[in-house]
């Protein structure tokens, strides 16, 4: 086997890097909120691609391990024990049968990555694992992780080369203002410069109406020229609506496929996982940067993903 | 083809845009597109998701540079020839108008001032282009019912909407792939089952396609049923 769910904290799934090919038959992508934290725990257990980890949301589960093996610890700090002793996060750990890893409440950050040197057993649906809670599938049975469940690790390694290089720096979600880099959305010029210079100068709040589909933040309310309603098109990770009342919500994994607000920017991918390790109360500063920048950074992101991987295997 | 405009929708996708109108010809320019996309498939490519007038096209900005991808995409459209029409198919959908699967057939008689028959015959009578996919997987916004059968929808919605029930809401008709909560004015029922994951083609149309509704009877229903009834 592999684990057994004790508690299942507050929302906690598995999730991969998402389900893509069928947002054009209506189906969310999901997949994880922080693509970062998830890859370094993969990085750490020596796979290129992480495959399926579970995602935990601000309470984090009590899993009893009913077999031995490898996993890591990265995301938000829910100061994790592995029977009882605190243990270090982004580092590659043994959880030997009959160990019990508990997480509490997310001290820094939202959410919390556990993968396993291993492959997790659930089906692929539709190409992905990651669980869709709307459609009810993927993942466990399509929903959230409860007290009981038991997931199986296939191929589960107990050991791997070069144990003592397995960890990187901790990656700590401590800050309480964030300046969030975006570049112009699609439907930019629907607000006037006013509304375009609230956006980019005043200072939003994340407000405690953010979940996995979308961060709602408070502030000065972003002014149109003549509304905000569009003929409904595609809504990609991080795209900044703008609804009726003016206040953004930047739209994250569990968005819908297609949506009828005015998009007025589009956060850059590599501030993703900061933001969505945003708790509620956080200040945001937007900045605006261009298509160039932004690609650079990606590549650089990537880069360094490939760096830990090599410096780590 | 030609009239269309490409604009960057953060740094992994653009949106190509065919016009801001909801209107046939513009909805057939994407989904030509968005099938050539299909077909074969251009460098970087993730997916693409096609919309009333636009094709959201998703790609890895780290594997190429967005002035490139954007130069990809416009010499495949220029290439393009022009669809007066959505070529799709035409899928027949069962539907029965009766009893207990049309719970608001009098509502809509009422308002219409058309008998029951009327309605289906008008209902029934047409194919409705599937603009595109959205707010629930396999919920298709269909074009061009009948005006004559236009309807409010419902004062206060209901909680449950029983999945592969067809409705009337407003100028619109449409169909419910799954159970949800909705206002629209429920006029009939298909045994079919539009949307299962567990199936290699989860839903069983796409943007571009029609929808033509076959009406059966509670009898046809039952043979038909593919939840084993409910």
């Amino acid at each position: 086997m592999g684990i057994r769910i004790l508690e299942g904290g507050a929302l906690t799934t598995v999730q991969d890097r998402g389900r893509y090919g069928y947002q054009s038959t209506g189906f969310s992508v999901s997949g994880v909120m922080d693509r970062r934290s998830f890859q370094i725990a993969g990085a750490l257990l020596g796979k290129r691609e992480t495959g399926a980890a579970l995602e935990a949301a601000l309470l984090g589960p009590t899993i009893e391990f009913t077999e031995d093996v490898l996993f890591a610890l990265t995301g938000a700090d829910m100061k994790p024990k592995l029977n009882g002793w605190e243990i270090p996060m982004y580092h590659a750990l043994l959880g030997k049968r009959g160990d019990v890893l508990s997480l509490g409440f997310a001290v820094t950050g939202v959410y919390g990555y556990i993968a396993f040197a291993g492959e997790m057993d659930v089906p692929v649906v539709m190409g992905s694992k990651s669980t869709n809670l709307k459609c009810r599938i993927g993942g466990y049975e399509g929903r959230t992780l409860e007290r009981g469940d038991e997931i199986g690790i296939l191929g589960a390694k107990t050991k791997l080369p070069n144990m003592y290089k397995r960890y990187e720096d901790i990656h700590a979600f401590t800050e309480t203002e964030k300046e969030i880099r975006v570049l112009a959305g699609p439907e930019a010029d629907y607000f006037t410069e006013e509304g375009m210079r609230a956006f980019l100068e005043s200072v939003y709040t994340v407000t405690d109406s953010s979940d996995r589909m979308g961060y709602r933040l408070e502030g000065e309310a972003v002014a149109s020229r003549r509304g905000v309603d569009i003929i409904s098109n595609g809504i990609a990770f991080g795209a900044v609506q703008i609804p009726p009342s003016g206040k953004p919500i930047v739209m994250m994994a569990d968005r819908q496929t297609m949506g009828g607000y005015a998009k007025i920017a589009n956060v850059a991918t590599v501030d993703l996982p900061e933001l969505a390790q945003s708790r509620s109360g956080t200040k945001l500063h937007f900045k605006m940067i261009t298509i160039e920048e932004a690609q650079k950074l990606l590549r650089r992101e990537k880069a360094y993903m490939r760096y830990l991987y090599r410096a780590t295997n | 083809m030609e009239g269309f405009v490409i604009r960057q929708a953060g740094d992994m996708a653009v949106c190509v845009e065919f016009g801001n109108e909801v209107s046939e010809t513009c909805n057939a320019k994407a989904g030509s597109f968005y099938r050539s996309l299909l077909a074969a498939p251009v460098k970087g490519l993730i997916e693409a998701a096609p919309a009333f007038c636009t094709v959201t096209v998703y790609y890895d900005g780290s594997v190429i540079r967005y002035d490139r991808f954007a130069a990809l995409l416009r010499k495949r459209l220029l290439s393009l020839k022009e669809e007066k029409r959505a070529s799709g198919r035409t899928i027949e959908i069962p539907v029965c108008y009766e009893g207990d699967y049309a719970p608001d057939m009098m509502n809509v008689s009422q308002h219409t001032g058309l008998s029951p028959k009327e309605i289906i015959e008008l209902h029934s009578g047409r194919d409705y282009l599937i603009y595109m996919l959205g707010f629930l997987p396999g919920f298709p916004y269909l074009g061009g019912m009948d005006e004559r059968l236009s309807t409010p929808r419902l004062p206060a919605p209901r909680v449950r909407i029983e999945p592969g029930s067809v409705g009337i809401g407003g100028k619109q008709t449409g169909i419910y792939p799954l159970a949800s909560p909705g206002g629209w004015q429920l006029i009939g029922r298909t045994p079919v089952i539009l949307y299962d994951a567990k199936r290699e083609t989860p839903v069983l149309y796409e943007a571009g396609d029609r929808i033509r509704f076959v009406p059966i009877s509670k009898k046809e229903f039952d043979a038909l049923d593919e939840r084993g009834g409910n």
